[in-house]
C-alpha cells in the first residue's frame, strides 16, 4: 500500500532491492489484532531462541573438537579455558531447553484458540516440521558433549530404527556408520547439527512466517478481523505489528531474559534437567548407565514407546504421536475456533490432554516401574484419546457452542 | 550367624535408610569461601593427589581464583617434579600402576562433584568404617568393598559401625571412634572433609562462584529493561482502544 518512495539511501536501495516493502509488509503495516494475550508472546520469543541458539553454536563451533577422544574433553575445555566459554555454552544448554518450553506453549496455545483451522492449515504444517526439526536438532547436539547420557541416550533412541521390520537393523546402520555408536556418528551428528538441520529450520521459519503473513494472525477469539474493515480498507480490531506489537514484545522478551539468566548464572543443569548428572562422565561404550532418561524435553514421547509392550510396536506410537498433529487440520471439524466460544466437553478435552502431556513428561524421566508403565498407558490414552474425540466430537456434530462475538473483545 | 545378620544388614542398608542414618550427609558448599577452599586444596595435594588427579584443573586458576599466590602454589599444591604452574592436576602414577596395586583404574576428581553430588563425596569420606575383613582393612557405606583404602584414616582415626535391633532387624544408627586413633575430633574432621569436598566442587565447576557474582548484575540489567520496555508499551498503546 505504501507507494512512496523516500529519497536518500533507502531510496537507492528500493529502486534495486524490495527493503521497504517488505518491511511494511511484514512489520511496518502487517495488521494484526489487538487482543493479543500473554500466550502471543512465544512466536516471537521462539524467533529470539532461534538467534540465541545460532550465534551461541557458532562460538561453540569455533573450541568444540567433534572427535571420540576430545569431544569431552572439549567441553570442559570451553567450560574452563575458554574466555567467556563457559557463558556461551551454558546459553546454548538452557536455550535447548527454553527452545522446547517456549515451543510447547506456542502449540498450546494454537490448540487453544484453533490457530491450526482453516485457512491456517499450511501454516500449522510449517509449524509441524518445525518442531520434527527442532527435535532432531536437539537430539543430535545432545551426543556432541560426548558424556554417558549422549553416547548410551543416542544409542537407545538410534536402535529404535532397528526395530523396523526388514530394513530396520540396515536403516539403523546406516544412520550410525557403525554397528554401535562411534566417532563416526558423532562426526556425521556434528556436521548435520551445525550445518544441515539448522539450515533447514531457518528456511522453515521463514515459510511459517509468510504463511503467517498471508493468512493473517488468529487472535484469542478465534475471529477473522478483516472482515470488518473500515474505509481505508484496514481491519478495526488491527493493529500495526511495529510499533505496537515490537514494544509489547519487549516486554516479553525482558521477563524471558530475566527467567533465562536465572538458570544460567544459578541453575544451569537445573537440577539435572537441563544437563543430566550422568554425561559429567565421559562416553564409555563398555558401561551402561543403570537408568538411560531422555532429556525432559523428549521423555513425554518416550513414555509413550515405553508404554507399548512390543519394540517396533512403541516406536510406531511415538511417531504417531508427532505425526498426528499434522492432520490436527481436518480432525478437527469444529466451526468455531477459540476454546473460549467452544463447548464445555472441548475444555476438558484440551485440559486431559495437557495433563497427559505432563503427566507423560514426568514419567518419561523416571526408571520403567511396573507403576510408571501403567501410568504412562493412561497418559497415553489422554494423549491419543484427545485427537480421537476431538473428531468425533466434532464431525457428528455433537458440540454445543457458545455464539461468537462480530468484534474482538478486549 | 551374627555375621550373616550383619552382611545382610549392611548390603540392605542403602533399603533401611528409614530408622537408620540416612543414605547421604548434607554438606554446604560455597564457592565464595576461600578459606575453606585453600584449605581444601591443601588436603587434596598432600592426601588424594598421590593417586587422584584432577585432569580439568590447572594450578594457575586455583591460583587465581583461591587468591593464592604461584609461588605459594608451586610450593605447597606441586608435588610432581618439573610440573609448570599452567598446567593440570595431574600425578605421577599410571594407569598399570593403579591397575597392579588397587585392581582398578584410579578415577580423576575433576567432575565427580557434578556426576555425584558433594553429598556423595562428603558422605564417602565420613563413612569408612572398620573390616578386619577388607584388604585395606576398611569397608565404605557409600560404595560397599571399595578398594580405595581409608587415606584419611590418621585424621579421623578408625571408626566402628554401631547397630540397633530394630523390628527384628539390625539397623545402622551410629558410628563410633576408637578414642585416640585420630588427630582430629569428630567436628574438626567434618570441617576437614566439608572443605575437600568444597574444593572438589569448585574444581567441577571453577565458574560456580563467577557466574552467581555476576548473575546479579545481569538480573538487575534485565529487571530495570524489563521496567523500561512495560512504560514504552504503556505509551505506545495510550491510542489503542
Amino acid at each position: 500500500m505504501s507507494e512512496t518512495r523516500s529519497g536518500g539511501l533507502v531510496g537507492w536501495i528500493d529502486d534495486r532491492f524490495p527493503l521497504t516493502k517488505m518491511w511494511n509488509e511484514h512489520v511496518g503495516e502487517y495488521y494484526a489484532p489487538k487482543n493479543f494475550n500473554f500466550w502471543y508472546y512465544f512466536g516471537s520469543l521462539a524467533l529470539l531462541t532461534l538467534v540465541i541458539q545460532v550465534v551461541t553454536g557458532i562460538f561453540l563451533t569455533m573450541n568444540y573438537i567433534p572427535s571420540g577422544d576430545r569431544a569431552f574433553e572439549s567441553v570442559e575445555y570451553i567450560m574452563r579455558d575458554v574466555n567467556w566459554g563457559w557463558l556461551i555454552r551454558y546459553i546454548h544448554t538452557t536455550g535447548a531447553s527454553a527452545f522446547f518450553v517456549v515451543v510447547y506453549l506456542h502449540m498450546f496455545r494454537a490448540l487453544m484458540y484453533g490457530s491450526y483451522q482453516k485457512p491456517r492449515e499450511l501454516l500449522w504444517i510449517f509449524g509441524c516440521l518445525i518442531f520434527v526439526a527442532l527435535m532432531a536438532e536437539a537430539f543430535m547436539g545432545y551426543m556432541l558433549p560426548w558424556g554417558q547420557m549422549s553416547y548410551w541416550g543416542g544409542q537407545v533412541i538410534i536402535s529404535l530404527f532397528g526395530a523396523i521390520p526388514v530394513i530396520g537393523p540396515d536403516l539403523a546402520l546406516w544412520i550410525r556408520g557403525d554397528y554401535v555408536i562411534s566417532e563416526v556418528t558423532l562426526n556425521r551428528f556434528f556436521a548435520l547439527h551445525v550445518v544441515a538441520v539448522p539450515l533447514v529450520i531457518i528456511f522453515l521459519v521463514v515459510a511459517h512466517i509468510l504463511a503467517l503473513h498471508e493468512v493473517g494472525s488468529n487472535n484469542p477469539d478465534g475471529i477473522d478481523i478483516k472482515k470488518n474493515k473500515d474505509a481505508n480498507g484496514l481491519p478495526k480490531d488491527g493493529i500495526r505489528f511495529h510499533p505496537y506489537y515490537t514494544v509489547k514484545d519487549l516486554i516479553g522478551v525482558g521477563v524471558y531474559f530475566i527467567l533465562f539468566s536465572v538458570v544460567v548464572f544459578y541453575i544451569p543443569d537445573f537440577w539435572g534437567l537441563f544437563i543430566e548428572h550422568p554425561n559429567f562422565e565421559e562416553a564409555n561404550p563398555q558401561v551402561t548407565p543403570d537408568h538411560i532418561a531422555p532429556v525432559w524435553y523428549f521423555a513425554a514421547y518416550y513414555a509413550i514407546l515405553r508404554a507399548v509392550p512390543d519394540t517396533f510396536g512403541g516406536v510406531l506410537m511415538m511417531g504417531l504421536a508427532v505425526m498426528i498433529l499434522f492432520v490436527l487440520p481436518w480432525l478437527d471439524r469444529g466451526k468455531v475456533r477459540s476454546v473460549r466460544y467452544r463447548g464445555l466437553s472441548f475444555k476438558i478435552a484440551l485440559g486431559l490432554f495437557a495433563a497427559g502431556f505432563i503427566l507423560l513428561t514426568y514419567l518419561g524421566t523416571q526408571p520403567a516401574t511396573d507403576w510408571n508403565v501403567i501410568l504412562s498407558r493412561l497418559g497415553s490414552v489422554l494423549y491419543f484419546g484427545y485427537f480421537i474425540f476431538l473428531f468425533v466430537y466434532t464431525a457428528f456434530g455433537l458440540e454445543r457452542t457458545k455464539p461468537v462475538p462480530e468484534r474482538v473483545t478486549s | 550367624m551374627r555375621k550373616i545378620v550383619l552382611t545382610l544388614a549392611l548390603s540392605l542398608l542403602p533399603a533401611m535408610a528409614w530408622g537408620g542414618l540416612p543414605d547421604r550427609m548434607d554438606v554446604d558448599t560455597d564457592p565464595h569461601d576461600k578459606g575453606s577452599l585453600q584449605r581444601g586444596a591443601q588436603l587434596f595435594a598432600n592426601y588424594c593427589m598421590a593417586c587422584h588427579e584432577a585432569s580439568l584443573i590447572r594450578y594457575n586458576r586455583i591460583a587465581q581464583d583461591l587468591g593464592i599466590d604461584e609461588d605459594l602454589v608451586e610450593e605447597y599444591l606441586i608435588f610432581k617434579p618439573e610440573t609448570q604452574v599452567h598446567e593440570t592436576m595431574t600425578n605421577a602414577m599410571t594407569e598399570a600402576d593403579a591397575e597392579q596395586w588397587f585392581g582398578v583404574p584410579v578415577p580423576d576428581l575433576s567432575l565427580t562433584a557434578r556426576r555425584h553430588g558433594p553429598e556423595y563425596i562428603y558422605t564417602f569420606l565420613n563413612r569408612y568404617y572398620v573390616d578386619e575383613d577388607a584388604a585395606t582393612g576398611f569397608d565404605n557405606t557409600v560404595i560397599s568393598g571399595t578398594a580405595m583404602p581409608h587415606v584419611l584414616e590418621v585424621l579421623q582415626g578408625r571408626q566402628h559401625p554401631v547397630y540397633e535391633e530394630r523390628n527384628g532387624e539390625q539397623v545402622l544408627v551410629d558410628f563410633e571412634i576408637e578414642e585416640g586413633t585420630g588427630t582430629m575430633s569428630p567436628g574438626e574432621y567434618r570441617a576437614a572433609t566439608r572443605d575437600l569436598t568444597n574444593f572438589l566442587d569448585y574444581v567441577a565447576e571453577p565458574v560456580k562462584g563467577e557466574r552467581q557474582r555476576m548473575g546479579k548484575w545481569v538480573l538487575l540489567f534485565f529487571v530495570i529493561f524489563t521496567v523500561l520496555a512495560y512504560f514504552l508499551k504503556k505509551e505506545f498503546w495510550k491510542d489503542v482502544h
